[in-house]
């Protein structure tokens, strides 16, 4: 004989099902409320439920930097972030940064300075960037160097993007790589 | 990560109150070592009490001239605050040692204390470990141990405290403020964290029932002689092989008083109180300095991969106290060892 239906229903029931949460998360200046399972990364939020996947899962361990976004002005790990305790703060991602159509200059100058290969860690290198420069603790390429470890590039970048940072927390003239050198 | 219950904890009663009624809750805050856990099914809480509206967030000067630091304060705000960089110096300076910028905007001055270790067996629920699974064994013992500790270790865990931040509260004498369902208690910093014994399972004297309110440190911040020395596998945004936080007295040319405790060797931070009583009166000297690393390391004992701590343990120790004698403490963005 079949199993009545209701015996799946009960089987599942065995666990813990929470109620999802309400959260208006303020993502780049716009309001935007989501129901979510208390377990949803902000990451996982951001990508998944608002489809703004400029924001990238790399290790999604903490450990890379990829995932990182600005909340309340901080560069935070969003892989590390539950979305429901960011209920009512607000969020910028890389799609965020742009005004108006204008580029951010941390963005004009990584294309300026080519400081980047592959690209996939590079929103979270310019918005952990755009962190850094809030901070204002850096003072010297050393400074930007130890403050930007949190990001990893794995094509090894890393001088572009401390000289593209440099150029825009230190007012230098934009230069076209090779330009320099002549 | 399992299906969990989210509540708020409206004050420390009631974050007190959730977690007594429900033992296998756990409180978060800045999440940063609790979400990976729960990612790779390391820690497994029935429901998770957000404490971050708790009022236990801010830095305040004591009657007695020391600092209270809420729970909640974020690293990287301690680590800038005016009065941890003018009186407090060797906590800032371990603080910007560790984890990364982004990391230390979200991490609490209370999670920094219960941080869980980083040994890799302990992270994969593959493997034994008895710090996870008590009685399943310890596979760093005979295995890969390069990370692991030299000293305080038992025949049951190998394993290391991660904390930069501790390693310089130990040297300072803080105190871990908490409250429980039997009210509040002022716990010594050598007291809070517990070495692995028989039960490596329990990292710290905390109870069930206890939050971390405040670290409180007592005036003297050894401002003028102290270091922070890190020594890691990569110069930024690694865990310690060995560190050193060094704070000295010296008046006429002579040490009047020495505080040293060791990261990255032991299932806490490591001290030795015969050692800072052998530093005590002698002169700030090469002499002095080999002599006390000797006497700190005497007991070390290696696992194989990690042999080289031990020599490395003693190094560090004789530069660190250089550096913090001489009054130039190691820098955390300029890399060259001073």
């Amino acid at each position: 004989m079949a199993q009545p239906p209701s015996a799946a229903r009960t089987a599942s029931d065995e666990f813990a099902r929470p109620a999802k949460t309400a959260v208006t998360l303020h993502v780049n200046g716009v309001a935007r409320e989501l129901t979510l399972a208390p377990w949803t990364t902000l990451l996982d939020a951001l990508r998944l439920y608002l489809d703004l996947t400029g924001t990238k899962k790399g290790c999604d361990h903490g450990q890379c930097g990829a995932c990182t976004v600005l909340v309340d002005g901080r560069r935070i790990i969003s892989c590390l972030t539950l979305a429901v305790m960011k209920d009512g703060v607000q969020i910028t991602t890389i799609e965020g940064l742009a005004q108006g159509g204008a580029l951010h200059p941390l963005q004009q100058a990584f294309i300026d300075r080519d400081a980047f290969q592959c690209g996939y860690c590079t929103p979270g290198q310019i918005c952990s960037a755009a962190g850094l420069m809030a901070e204002g603790r850096a003072h010297a390429p050393d400074d930007i160097r130890e403050l930007m470890s949190g990001n990893i590039c794995r094509c090894g970048a890393y001088p572009n993007i401390v000289a593209a940072i440099e150029d825009v927390m230190f007012g230098k003239a934009t230069q076209k790589p090779g330009e320099a050198a002549r | 990560m399992n299906n969990f219950i989210y509540s708020r904890a409206r004050d420390v009663a009631d974050a007190v109150r959730q977690i007594a009624a429900e033992p296998t809750a756990r409180f978060i805050a800045g999440g940063t070592n609790l979400i990976d856990l729960m990612k790779e099914n390391v820690t497994r809480p029935s429901r998770l009490i957000d404490i971050t509206h708790l009022p236990i967030d801010k830095v305040e000067e004591t009657a007695q001239g020391g600092l209270r630091i809420g729970a909640l304060v974020p690293n990287s705000d301690l680590a800038y605050h005016p009065l941890i960089e003018a009186h407090y110096p060797m906590l800032g300076s371990a603080l910007l040692a560790g984890a990364s910028p982004q990391l230390r905007n979200m991490a609490s001055a209370g999670g920094n204390l219960l941080q869980r270790t980083r040994c890799f067996y302990f992270y994969d629920t593959t493997t034994p470990c008895n710090k996870r699974t008590p009685g399943s064994g310890c596979s760093a013992i005979d295995g890969i141990n390069r990370m692991h500790a030299i000293l305080g270790t038992s025949e049951h865990c190998i394993a290391t405290h991660p904390s930069d931040m501790c390693v310089a509260l130990a040297a300072l004498e803080a105190r871990v403020l908490v409250t429980g369902t039997g009210g509040e208690r002022s716990i010594a910093f050598a007291d809070f964290h517990r070495l692995p014994g028989d039960t490596p399972e329990i990292d710290t004297t905390l109870q069930p029932d206890e939050i971390i309110t405040a670290i409180e440190l007592p005036p003297k911040g050894f401002a003028a002689n102290y270091t922070y020395l890190k020594i890691r596998d990569r110069l930024s945004y690694a865990f310690a092989l060995v560190s050193v936080a060094v704070g000295l007295e010296i008046a006429g040319g002579m040490i009047k008083e020495a505080r040293l405790a060791l990261g990255g060797v032991a299932h806490k931070p490591w001290r030795d109180r015969d050692v800072e009583a052998q530093l005590t009166g002698a002169p700030p000297s090469s002499e002095t300095f080999g002599r006390a690393a000797g006497t700190m390391l005497q007991g070390a004992r290696g696992f194989g991969h990690n042999d080289f701590k031990i020599e490395l343990a003693r190094r560090s120790v004789v530069r660190a106290l250089t550096q913090a004698a001489r009054g130039t403490p190691q820098s955390q963005s300029d890399k060259r060892t001073a």
